[in-house]
């Protein structure tokens, strides 16, 4: 159980009477009350996760709450995001947050910071805090996260969202396994698409986040059996939970210090752009002018049929990047090509990318149009939606 | 005797969409190279070139995480058993 001082607090009488429905519960009381409001937690991310978990915590009266986010409110939050509205469009998420975690419990002390987490700044903000909450969306946070939990002996609480599918569990709670337990290392990168690639269910890190906002409170009031051990897996589709069990892995070695994630993740900046260097590219404007002066060529769109709805380039031809990888899309483009010269493009980029180093692995040439359709969008064609 | 597989979404594009599979195998190990020789795509998401399964993915039988059981790869599948493949996910936002 978590050492928490609670000699020097006490509730107020409006306190009492907004926390009464605890209070009345053997298991919480008056002291676990107290316990709440000593209780000092720290979320990473303010974003599908981090959203309902605050509005949560901060309504159960956990007394200090810190939060780590470096983004602004986005439109396209809001699906997902539930803590902002769409006022605070195009103003900073950290400061969205603390107005209306504020608005729900004007007792709790919010910390703002207002910057992204990184290796030289993680210990120190994680030693302030007594559970740290990861809500973040990329790989190196995560592994950051995590040591930075085990070097300062803090419980991180994970959740993580794809599409329609969620995974939670406790790690480095009470001698338990961690993250590297787990997973000892990172997929390359690419190879697992995004949210913002894949997408994601609107409602679906609301069920996550508020599994990590339970085990929070849980583990702040030392109370019930957390998910530390288990990973729970949560598939929105089927809505079935099931569990697995994790343990920790001897052969994980010791976290002794931290270190560059970005490079443990294999994103150095060096090898991104050899690799770009090896698939020439053609700006939209480029491309603009090929159009208007009537050039042949062939416009290959890798992404899915359901992005082809949203918007499309004219004269697109569409063949998902799967079937590239699966070869008929190369030969679907190699009939298609019949001698011209061959531009694709996807979403922003990244999977035509790699689509055209599948295609020049079977001998076809071509251009990737940097920054894909949203690039296009943004300089021709304001009725294509950025999604 | 067929063993039901589960696959995780970002794995289905490599199954024909498919969520489950049946296949056939005595233990853990015959299971998994039935799967990848019948999905030849899931191969190399599954697996590094000398064969051994990938860091950031991995395999239970029913709620054990296969690397930890004694007999590993051995291990036999029995009547109902469930494999799941299981990849690292990152996604908050």
């Amino acid at each position: 159980m978590l050492n928490l001082d609670t000699s020097q607090v006490s509730l107020s009488r409006e306190e009492m009477e907004r926390f009464s429905r605890h209070l009345i519960l053997p298991e919480v009381g008056l002291e676990g009350q107290k316990r709440l409001k000593a209780g000092k937690v720290l979320c990473i991310g303010t974003g599908g996760l981090g959203s309902p978990l605050l509005l949560y915590l901060a309504a159960a009266g956990v007394g200090r709450i810190g939060i780590v986010d470096f983004d602004v409110v986005d439109v396209s939050n809001l699906q997902r995001q539930v803590i902002h509205g769409t006022s605070w469009v195009g103003k900073p998420k950290v400061e969205s947050a603390k107005n209306r975690i504020l608005e729900i419990n004007p007792c709790c002390q919010v910390d703002v910071y207002n910057t992204a987490l990184k290796a030289h700044n993680a210990l120190e903000l994680f030693a302030n805090y007594d559970v740290i909450v990861d809500g973040t969306d990329n790989f190196p946070t995560r592994y950051l996260v995590n040591d930075a939990c085990v070097l300062t002996g803090k419980p991180n609480v994970y959740g993580s969202i794809f599409r329609f599918e969620g995974q939670a569990t406790v790690f480095n709670y009470e001698d338990g396994p961690n993250y590297r337990d787990l997973y000892p290392e990172p997929p390359p990168p690419g190879l697992v698409p995004s949210c913002a690639e894949g997408g994601v269910l609107g409602i679906l890190p609301g069920i996550i986040g508020l599994i990590q906002a339970t085990e929070t409170v849980k583990i702040l009031l030392g109370i019930g059996t957390t998910l530390s051990g288990r990973l729970l897996l949560y598939d929105a589709l089927k809505m079935s939970f099931r569990e697995l069990k994790l343990r920790k892995n001897p052969a994980t070695p010791p976290i002794t210090q931290l270190i560059d994630y970005e490079q443990f993740c294999g994103i150095p900046q060096a090898t991104e752009q050899a690799s770009q260097a090896e698939i020439p590219e053609i700006s939209v404007a480029e491309l603009k002018a090929r159009m208007d002066a009537g050039q042949d060529f062939v416009l290959v769109d890798v992404r899915n049929p359901n992005e082809w709805e949203i918007g499309r380039i004219p004269g697109a031809h569409l063949i998902p990047l799967p079937q590239i990888e699966n070869g008929d899309g190369v030969e679907q483009v190699r009939k298609l090509l019949n001698g011209s010269e061959l531009i694709v493009h996807c979403k922003s980029g990244v999977r035509s990318a790699k689509a055209l180093k599948i295609l020049q692995a079977a001998g076809i040439q071509g251009k990737n149009l940097r920054g894909g359709i949203l690039a296009w969008a943004e300089a021709y064609d304001p009725s294509i939606p950025k999604y | 005797m067929a063993t039901k597989v589960l696959i995780p979404s970002p794995l289905r594009p490599y199954t024909d969409n498919l969520e489950a599979v049946e296949i056939e195998g005595s233990n853990v190990g015959e299971v998994m190279s039935n799967l990848i020789a019948r999905y030849g795509e899931l191969k190399r998401h599954l697996y590094t070139e000398d064969g051994k399964l990938r860091n950031f993915v991995n395999v239970y039988l029913n709620d054990e995480d296969v690397r930890t059981l004694a007999q590993g790869d051995n291990t036999p599948v029995g009547e109902q058993a469930v494999i799941s493949i299981v990849p690292a996910i990152a996604g908050g936002r």
